[in-house]
């Protein structure tokens, strides 16, 4: 056991260092360009997709360096390494993966040179944690798949060119898992309808996408027919460490306190009132065992032992910080707390209320809390499937 | 950076949960802990295998090995609820090795490497308060030596112990009073777990000589409260995963309307939640383990964390350990409630889940 790190990572994480104090000026000072030439240098650095073979335009970047560049930027509150958050985290890993040379060829350069954004089509109206049970239909007619149906809280729908799209080729099945087909879709294509749909934040982030007689060639078909649920198992497989998420809670964490210091509960400062210290300091202890919990299983990647469901056990902290933290601010401030932006006494300019109306983004988006509770319960305790 | 053990360490954590296993399975636990809490023949066995010495320097024959190591030895012993007074044992040598002068050393570290003695340590005198404060037996000068007062009313171990170190106000402040178990009167007191017995010792009047008074800053009684702290949740990883395997085999295993109650959600999510608690106050406590001789700027924080979140957690691992099972699981025949009577006696060893979390707070700058 040891925390240190060698020569050459801590040589790295100077490096990144230097990097983001020479590119990344005070939010004031960036201009309109100011995104096009971070993106531009983060990929001449071969950081985007930093860990994808070399041959793909990645840097075959190690485990503990991937570490040290997402902590580092997560701490510089830096912008993203590319435009595509889905295309790098599994859309890509899944093309390289599985696709054909052609598609390698066609679709990674452009994800690492944030050209094309990707988002993922997944959830039907009928069909959410229930994924497999899929019913959006593909029939193939020659050498083009014809799509008919609808996929729904679709993120970046909106703004995105491509989409990564789960169909079904084949409806008589002995498993929900057979018969699931693997589409990649241009956005505009026709017969593709987008309709926006604004959260309770007021936000447009996600969609319904309606999907009428599109035709998308057999060439774009990631994987083999039927083979849908391995190839979206195995992207999603791909989904981010939560180190840079840690990173990101201890910040949340350091600004929670700083309210605290700055906020007054029936006259008194709050940082004096045994329940406000409490409060705080277990939402420090979850975060902290995120952290510890997340260093173990990296420990356990890096002796190639493969994860299986434990990541599920951040996300459980996660999705419950997620929810009480900005709730505990909000509460905290009172009727100042209530005021969103542009309120004469919103507090730290309504940031806390407005992300304390975004939960759902991590709580619901990548898994509910119960389908976490049952892969533990099932995959890692051995309980029998509901 | 690698957050993992050796080969040595996993090695080590399989020979005590064999030992267990083995040499003292719960049958046997509850024998033991119903006469009092030692055995002087598996007690001989363990300090055979070296697993008394952990701490102690080579030179006084001991390992030289780190309170990670301890950690190691004591997790897997309280998978099988060990009532052997090995963490008092590992507690006394860190006193000694903290607050002793190189004649104290010799005298008594090699034999308490070998388990020839058994050693124990008293803190604080005020129940759920850690303070310099919360200690109030004394030791005054008299003749060569001291004369003590006062009492100590709970002392882990203490009926078992040959050696007891005391915490008392002494005349230039805090320090420890080393006495034989024969020098003062020990009274067993019952508690909620018997598998960690708990007495009380009379000191008043008693007469040590001037090499048995031990200085101790405050400083150094925190280090101590914090190793104890350490312990005592090392143990707590330990009888939780236990509880959390018992648990889960049952409810593999019990069938009720047709399913085992496993397959049931109300049941298998509260699994899942015992075991996000279990893993979270697992790596917490890890890290306070290396913290202890690697960081040990550190070690007050991430006790801290550690113990703060494992209190409350163990404790509801042993209420739903114990509720899942149903009615079997309040029967004193079943074992499941001896590792939710484990939870009780954790909760307030070496500071509460609120003493933790307001030094937390504190540490952390509100
Ligand atoms: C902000 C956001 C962004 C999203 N982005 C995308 C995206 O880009 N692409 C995409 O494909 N999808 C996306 N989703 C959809 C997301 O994956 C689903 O919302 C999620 O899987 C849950 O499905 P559902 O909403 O249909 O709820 P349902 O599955 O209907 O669940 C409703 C409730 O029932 C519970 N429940 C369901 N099944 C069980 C069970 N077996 N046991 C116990 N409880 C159960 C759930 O926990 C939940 O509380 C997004 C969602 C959100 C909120």
């Amino acid at each position: 056991m040891d925390f240190d790190y060698t020569a050459e990572e801590n040589a790295f994480r100077e490096e990144v260092r230097r990097f983001i104090d020479d590119n990344l000026p005070p939010k004031k000072e960036r201009d309109k360009n100011f995104l096009a030439t971070w993106l531009e240098k983060v990929r001449a650095k071969g950081w985007v997709g930093f860990s994808w073979p070399k041959e793909f335009g990645g840097s075959a970047g190690g485990l503990i360096e991937q570490t040290i560049l997402r902590e580092e930027m997560a701490l510089a509150k830096a912008p993203p390494l590319g435009t595509s958050m889905m295309g790098l985290a599994w859309v890509g890993p899944g093309i390289m993966e599985y696709g054909t040379e052609e598609q390698k060829r066609k679709f990674i350069p452009d994800i690492l040179d944030s050209k094309v954004t990707w988002c993922t089509g997944y959830s039907e109206p009928n069909h959410g944690s229930d994924l497999a049970a899929i019913q959006c239909k593909a029939e193939l007619h020659g050498d083009n798949y014809i799509v008919n149906g609808q996929k729904i809280w679709t993120t970046g729908a909106p703004w995105s060119q491509w989409i990564i799209l789960l169909t079904r080729t084949q409806f008589d099945v002995a498993s929900k898992h057979d018969g699931i087909t693997c589409l990649l879709v241009p956005m505009d294509a026709p017969g593709v309808e987008v309709r926006p749909i604004e959260n309770m934040a007021g936000d447009k982030h996600f969609a319904e996408i309606f999907f009428t007689d599109v035709e998308v060639p057999v060439e774009h078909r990631l994987g083999a027919e039927g083979d849908g649920w391995k190839v979206t198992v195995s992207a999603l497989a791909n989904e981010r460490s939560s180190i840079g998420e840690v990173t990101q809670m201890f910040a949340k964490l350091e600004n929670l306190k700083e309210l605290v210091k700055s906020t007054k509960k029936q006259g008194k400062p709050a940082h004096e009132d045994p329940g406000v210290r409490r409060k705080v300091a277990q939402f420090e202890m979850k975060i902290a065992a995120m952290k510890y919990n997340g260093l173990r299983y990296l420990t356990k990647q890096i002796k190639g032992e493969p994860l299986s469901s434990e990541t599920s056990v951040n996300k459980l902290h996660r999705a419950s910080l997620e929810i009480e933290m900005d709730d505990f601010a909000v509460e905290l401030t009172g009727q100042a707390g209530l005021q969103l932006r542009g309120g004469e006494d919103a507090v730290d300019g309504g940031t806390w209320s407005k992300s304390a109306l975004n939960w759902p983004n991590v709580v619901i988006g990548g898994g509910t809390p119960n389908i976490q509770r049952n892969i533990i319960a099932e995959r890692l305790l051995g309980m029998p499937k509901d | 950076m690698n957050f993992g053990f050796t080969e040595e360490q996993n090695l080590l954590r399989d020979q005590v949960e064999r030992f267990m296993q083995d040499s003292c399975p719960i049958t046997r636990v509850r024998e033991i802990s119903d006469a009092g809490g030692f055995d002087a023949d598996l007690w001989k066995q363990i300090g055979e295998l070296g697993w008394l010495g952990l701490l102690i320097p080579e030179a006084f024959g001991g390992l030289g090995l780190k309170w990670i190591d301890q950690v190691v030895v004591l997790e897997a012993a309280a998978t099988g609820l060990c009532p052997l007074p090995m963490a008092s044992q590992a507690l006394a040598s860190t006193a000694i090795l903290t607050c002793a002068n190189d004649d104290q050393k010799s005298n008594w570290l090699p034999q308490l490497a070998r388990g020839e003695a058994v050693y124990t340590l008293g803190l604080y005198d005020d129940a759920n308060w850690i303070d310099p404060a919360a200690i109030t037996a004394t030791a005054k000068a008299s003749g060569d030596g001291y004369v003590l007062g006062g009492k100590k009313p709970f002392v882990n171990d203490a009926g078992s112990a040959d050696y007891l170190l005391l915490a008392v106000q002494g005349p230039n402040g805090l320090a420890l009073a080393a006495v034989a178990k024969d020098e003062v009167r020990i009274t067993a007191q019952p508690t909620m777990d018997n598998t960690k017995p708990m007495a009380s010792v009379d000191l008043e009047d008693v007469q040590i000589g001037a090499d048995r008074l031990l200085p101790m800053t405050a400083g150094q009684l925190y280090h101590l409260t914090d190793c104890g702290a350490l312990a005592v949740t090392a143990e707590m990883v330990g009888a939780g995963s236990a509880m959390l395997e018992l648990t889960g085999e049952y409810a593999k295993q019990r069938v009720q309307f047709g399913k085992p109650i496993g397959q049931y959600q109300g049941v298998k999510h509260r699994l899942a939640d015992m075991y996000v608690d279990l893993e979270s106050y697992r790596s917490l406590c890890y890290f306070a383990g290396w913290c202890a001789d690697d960081d040990p700027k550190e070690l007050a924080r991430a006790v801290s964390l550690a113990k703060g979140y494992a209190s409350d957690a163990f404790n509801q691992i042993g209420i739903d350990g114990v509720g899942l099972h149903g009615a079997i699981g309040f029967t004193a025949e079943y074992d499941a409630q001896l590792f939710l009577k484990r939870s009780k006696w954790a909760r307030p060893m070496f500071g509460d889940s609120d003493f933790h979390l307001d030094r937390v707070a504190s540490l952390g700058g509100l």
